[in-house]
């Protein structure tokens, strides 16, 4: 069982809440931070680190003396991530510009060439970390290197540890782009956690669309419930979305955040709720299946 | 001297289109003969990377000018890189900028650089 804990904005308690759903439901748990630009899991669940493993993804480039400008690797790449400009007597120098941000690294581009121009350099994308922690089974988490600007790579690389027969609670990051979808995709279920105002509303229904998108069931989360109006419980009744818990505001809640003290360890009776919760995505997920 | 204009549609009287990758038609205009050909953008509804292919696209058809709205920064780079020159900021109907342009009213940008950042021209999908 996976479950993608995700929001449609940031400062929601999206990751106060996915560690402490790992706590609650203990032993059987893997943790696994996808918020590989920033990822904060750590400081609620202490883990430690005993292993470190380099992502490397490879980068094509070009042997220029080599190159006839045929144009094939460029036609050849679905990411259009290639420009092959010609020569043009004492005018323009042939080039094969590569767009690494574009590309994909599926090697289609030194596979097509004819003249072997194009070899494959890997290039450190991020690390993953892997250890333990109190009270669940195992932690990882990805990180992304500063200096590389697509997180997607290193979120599948975490992806990659995902124990099929254990309860795998996926922490993203947050917002509906590419790295997202990339963590919720192939989950079970997805728990989207919002705050009930006009932001997290919108929000709340970006994300609701993504999760539609990728067939991914989802149900909401609302954390400070007791500020701001009803339009969440209006929205998620007319989409049937189902409401998972409430957690009200307290001003604990945020004192015990800002010092890395989980809910449940602030708060032990949420323990109860969250293992409810956890049953009850059980049985949507049951349903579907 | 073959000239190619972003255009909303494929005459003269078109309207300069203001997007590079995504524009609908391209206007290859030669300022010699006056003879224009108008191409369909087959990458407009593309993923991305489409200013690249349009860039090589301007290469392959031995255009010396584009004449467009907006320029991405990986289209600028191939542009240049390909000797090709840019203006940006064009709006009006062609035959207008044409007309401006081959009275010199229209200024080649002091270097190929871009005006907008990638994926201008995309549909917004939640982003
Ligand atoms: S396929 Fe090879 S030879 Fe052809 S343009 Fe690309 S790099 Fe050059
Ligand atoms: S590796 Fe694949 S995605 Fe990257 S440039 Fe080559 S063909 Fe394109």
């Amino acid at each position: 069982m996976t479950i993608t804990v995700a929001s449609g904005k940031g400062g929601t308690g999206k990751t106060l809440i996915a560690t402490s759903l790992a706590l609650s439901l203990g032993e059987r748990v893997q943790f696994l931070d996808c918020d590989v630009e920033e990822p904060n899991g750590y400081i609620f669940l202490k883990p430690e680190i005993k292993e470190h493993e380099t992502v490397y993804l490879s980068k094509p480039k070009v042997k220029i003396d080599r190159c006839t400008f045929c144009g094939l690797c460029a036609s050849s790449c679905l990411y259009n991530a290639i420009a092959v400009i010609k020569p043009v007597k004492k005018k323009v120098k042939g080039k094969v510009l590569f767009f690494y941000e574009l590309c994909h690294s599926c090697g289609a581009c030194s596979l097509v060439c004819p003249e072997k121009a194009i070899y494959e350099e890997p290039v450190e994308k991020g690390t993953i970390e892997k250890g333990t922690a109190d009270g669940i089974f195992s932690f990882v988490q990805g990180r992304l290197r500063p200096s590389e600007a697509n997180p997607v790579p290193i979120v599948k690389a975490v992806k990659k540890q995902i124990k099929p027969d254990e309860i795998n609670i996926i922490d993203s990051s947050p917002g509906t782009s590419d790295p997202v979808v990339q963590s919720v995709k192939d989950a079970d279920f997805c728990i989207l956690v919002t705050e009930p105002t006009p932001f997290g509303l919108n929000d709340l229904m970006l994300a609701v669309e993504m999760s539609r998108k990728i067939e991914v069931p989802a149900g909401v989360i609302i954390n400070r419930s007791d500020i701001g109006d009803n339009r969440i419980d209006e929205y998620c009744g007319k989409e049937k979305i189902p409401i998972l818990l409430r957690i009200p505001f307290k001003r604990d809640i945020a004192v015990s955040y800002s010092r890395g003290i989980p809910l449940v360890s602030a708060y032990p009776e949420y323990r109860e709720e969250f293992k409810k919760l956890f049953d009850h995505i059980c049985r949507i997920v049951g349903e579907k299946t | 001297m073959k000239i190619c204009l972003t255009a909303e549609g494929n005459t003269l009287e078109s309207n300069v289109d203001s997007r590079f990758g995504r524009c609908k038609w391209f206007i290859i205009y030669d300022t010699k003969t006056d003879d224009f050909e108008a191409l369909p953008n087959a990458n407009a509804a593309g993923m991305g990377g489409v200013g690249i292919q349009n860039s090589t696209l301007m290469a392959e058809k031995n255009v010396e000018v584009v004449l467009t709205g907006n320029l991405g920064p990986n289209a600028a780079n191939i542009l240049q890189q390909a000797g090709i020159k840019a203006i940006t900021g064009v709006t009006g109907k062609v035959k207008d900028a044409v007309e401006r342009f081959k009275k010199g009213k229209l200024k080649v940008d002091s270097s190929t650089s871009p005006t907008v950042t990638p994926h201008f021209g995309m549909d917004k999908r939640g982003k």
